[in-house]
């Protein structure tokens, strides 16, 4: 028998851009059986797929791309693997199951970047670029410069997602599986660097494809099985969940309610999406521009239907977990009042798979979750590890000499390096406040990588020097803003006033940013400045007809 | 990409068609996104009261529900949209660019 007396914790951490605190203690559970099993069933799995890869992964190319050779159906479902990350599942299930249409309003911001994505940015991309966004970047402008600042926002932004992911996995395997935080963190760092370093893109690839299959059936169970419980009637469901928590379920409750900060969080949402370098990296595992921009509409696809999944499980959780004395807090409900239920909000979902499937569902979504934060992993250290090996090392330090096996040896050091590197962060940040991490990777992304990579693909004017200061001046407003706002500067400092009012920063570093870049590129009346917009023409060409792109290599 | 087979391509009406056209194109799709999200977005900044509006009298299904399920669906059919263009009309062009420069 399984002990059902879970004592979760707000995951408030990897709560998307969600605010919430890891407060209190974590009680460490008992041995989760079916979950063990289950999880172990799907390491050995990846591992047996890892050594299948590894034997497939002889060049750079194989390393960095998988050759280019997925299929834009198996690249949609990877990008959706990489971006419904447990963050995505529990966050936005569990905000549903706090505030009803709320979690709406995130679904939508997180979904809506990948259209634009897809007309404005994937087939240039696939077109210019080999294996890191900053090779379309750095095309026709100075190569050291600009791969130096890609490469230091690509790594930045992994870092900050990578310490959210592995603290966020310490706490959930360790309240799932009963394990030790420490044992927990290190599990998830040596099994990444496994299939990183060993199997390449090719076995993150399918780590991707797998988990994001498990975690869609798994979420689609869950769906149906609420929906039958009220003759699949939406509104019986939501007139059930109206009794339960009230009419405020059912409307935007405050969520976003000053103009700015939707404006600003909306601008986060969707040109970070578009600078992540994980995301953007996946399109080079494709052979063409063609199957480029499948993935993406394969993508958007199982990511929006992904999302009204976890609205569905939200209300699900909601009439089915709230108020059910069997998932209550009773511990904080003497102190508080009211129906906390065990774990905190993120743990909605998982009491919902129990309320619904019983111990052995239980087990399968808890897996489900520990996978989704593996392949997670995988990709940004695979992306991590590509601007330290193809952008710092073989472009920046050796200008461009570099042999394709002495490049693959530096980007496997440089992922064991980052596995390491993960882990230590994850156990020093273990009782931090981390809730302002993932905001300030996607204001990053969005303030640095986006305006530059956007710029250098379709403005002739752009300069190495507009570029490298103005990326870097949006870069340095982004975080600026994030320290001086209230999460860090109140809650984390403990000043009593934010100088930065706003949560979100990106309405003005991306503003700086692009505003900047334009500036010092239209003033750069050097000779340098003249032949890089003498070369737009030629890239521009490339860009639209993929005349001269990279292709797939033959296996 | 020589310069002269760059100068040559620009010259290609094809290459002026496929650029143009489908320039054209993303910008409208990508404004038909950014338009309907950033009127959603403001709604709620500005008058959140009017997602809140039941659907039927004394139901609890407010409006804002379809709509925001719209959305979702929108996008997802605006990418499906695009990708049949691209991927049949916008191609051809492409290959037709290509295959001129072969014959040459």
């Amino acid at each position: 028998m399984i002990n059902r007396a879970f004592l979760f914790l707000i995951l408030g951490s990897i709560a998307v851009l969600a605010s919430g605190t890891i407060d209190g203690e974590i009680v460490k559970q008992d041995l989760n059986v079916s979950a063990i099993i289950m999880f172990l069933l799907f390491v050995s799995g990846t591992l047996g797929i890892t050594y299948w890869a590894a034997k497939r992964t002889k060049s750079a190319k194989d390393f960095y791309t998988a050759g280019g050779g997925i299929t834009g159906l198996q690249n949609g479902m990877a990008i959706a693997g990489d971006y419904m990350s447990a963050a995505s599942f529990l966050g936005i299930s569990g905000l549903v199951y706090l505030k009803g249409y709320d979690g709406l309003i995130y679904s939508i911001g997180f979904l809506v970047g990948w259209p634009l994505i897809l007309f404005l940015i994937a087939e240039p991309l696939r077109n210019l670029g080999k294996y890191t966004f900053a090779d379309v970047a750095s095309y026709r402008l100075r190569q050291t410069p600009i791969r130096t600042l890609a490469a230091a926002g690509s790594i930045a932004t992994v870092i900050l997602y990578l310490i959210a992911q592995m603290v966020g996995a310490g706490k959930l395997i360790q309240l799932l599986f009963g394990l030790d935080y420490e044992v927990a963190v290190i599990l998830v760092g040596v099994l990444m660097i496994l299939y990183v370093t060993f199997g390449g893109m090719l076995a993150t690839t399918w780590v991707q494809i797998i988990k994001a299959f498990l975690l869609l059936s798994g979420a689609t169970f869950m769906a149906i099985a609420v929906m039958a419980h009220y003759d699949f009637s939406f509104n019986s469901l939501f007139t059930a969940a109206v009794d339960v928590k009230g009419i405020d379920v059912m409307s935007p409750g405050g969520l976003v309610s000053d103009p700015v900060s939707a404006i600003s969080l909306a601008v986060a949402l969707m040109f970070g999406t578009a600078g992540l370098p994980h995301i953007l990296m996946r399109f080079f595992t494709v052979s063409d521009a063609k199957e480029a921009r499948k993935s993406v509409f394969f993508a958007t696809g199982f990511i929006g239907y992904f999302y009204i999944l976890t609205f569905i499980i939200g209300f699900g959780a909601i009439v089915m977990v709230y108020q059910n004395p069997e998932y209550l807090d009773l511990a904080k409900q003497a102190i508080s009042g009211g129906y906390p239920i065990l774990g905190g909000k993120n743990m909605a979902a998982i009491h919902l798979s129990h309320a619904v499937g019983g111990d052995f569902f239980l087990g399968f979504i808890s897996a489900v979750a520990f996978a989704t934060i593996l392949a997670v992993v995988s990709g940004l250290t695979l992306a991590g590890a590509s601007a330290i090996s193809h952008d710092l090392y073989a472009s920046v330090f050796k200008k461009g000499n570099a042999d394709g096996q002495s490049e693959m040896r530096v980007s496997k050091m440089a992922t064991v390096g980052l596995g390491i590197v993960a882990i230590f962060m994850g156990i020093a940040f273990e009782q931090q406040n981390i809730a302002f991490v993932v905001g300030l990777a996607f204001a990053i992304a969005a303030s640095a990588n986006f305006p530059i990579l956007m710029l250098s693909m379709y403005w002739r004017k752009l300069t190495t020097r507009g570029a490298v200061y103005g990326g870097s001046l949006g870069l340095a407003t982004a975080v600026m803003l994030v320290i001086l706002g209230p999460i860090v500067w109140v809650q984390i400092l403990g000043n009593a006033e934010a100088i930065f009012p706003y949560k979100y920063p990106a309405l003005f570093s991306v503003t700086v940013s692009f505003v900047s870049i334009w500036l010092i590129s239209i003033t750069d009346n050097s000779q340098n400045a003249k032949d890089e917009q003498a070369m737009f023409d030629a890239q521009y060409v490339r860009s639209q007809t993929g005349i001269g792109a990279e292709g797939a290599s033959e296996h | 990409m020589n310069q002269e087979l760059v100068e040559k391509i620009k010259a290609n009406p094809d290459y002026q068609k496929l650029v143009k056209t489908r320039t054209g194109y993303a910008v409208k799709m990508s404004v038909a996104m950014l338009v309907v999200y950033f009127a959603f977005i403001l709604t709620i900044a500005f008058d959140p009261s009017a997602l809140a509006v039941p659907l039927s009298d004394g139901g609890v299904t407010t409006i804002g529900i379809p709509i925001g399920m719209a959305i979702i669906v929108f996008a997802f059919v605006l990418t499906g949209l695009y990708t049949k263009r691209a991927n049949t009309e916008f191609d051809d062009l492409t290959n037709k660019i290509k295959k001129s420069l072969g014959e040459n």
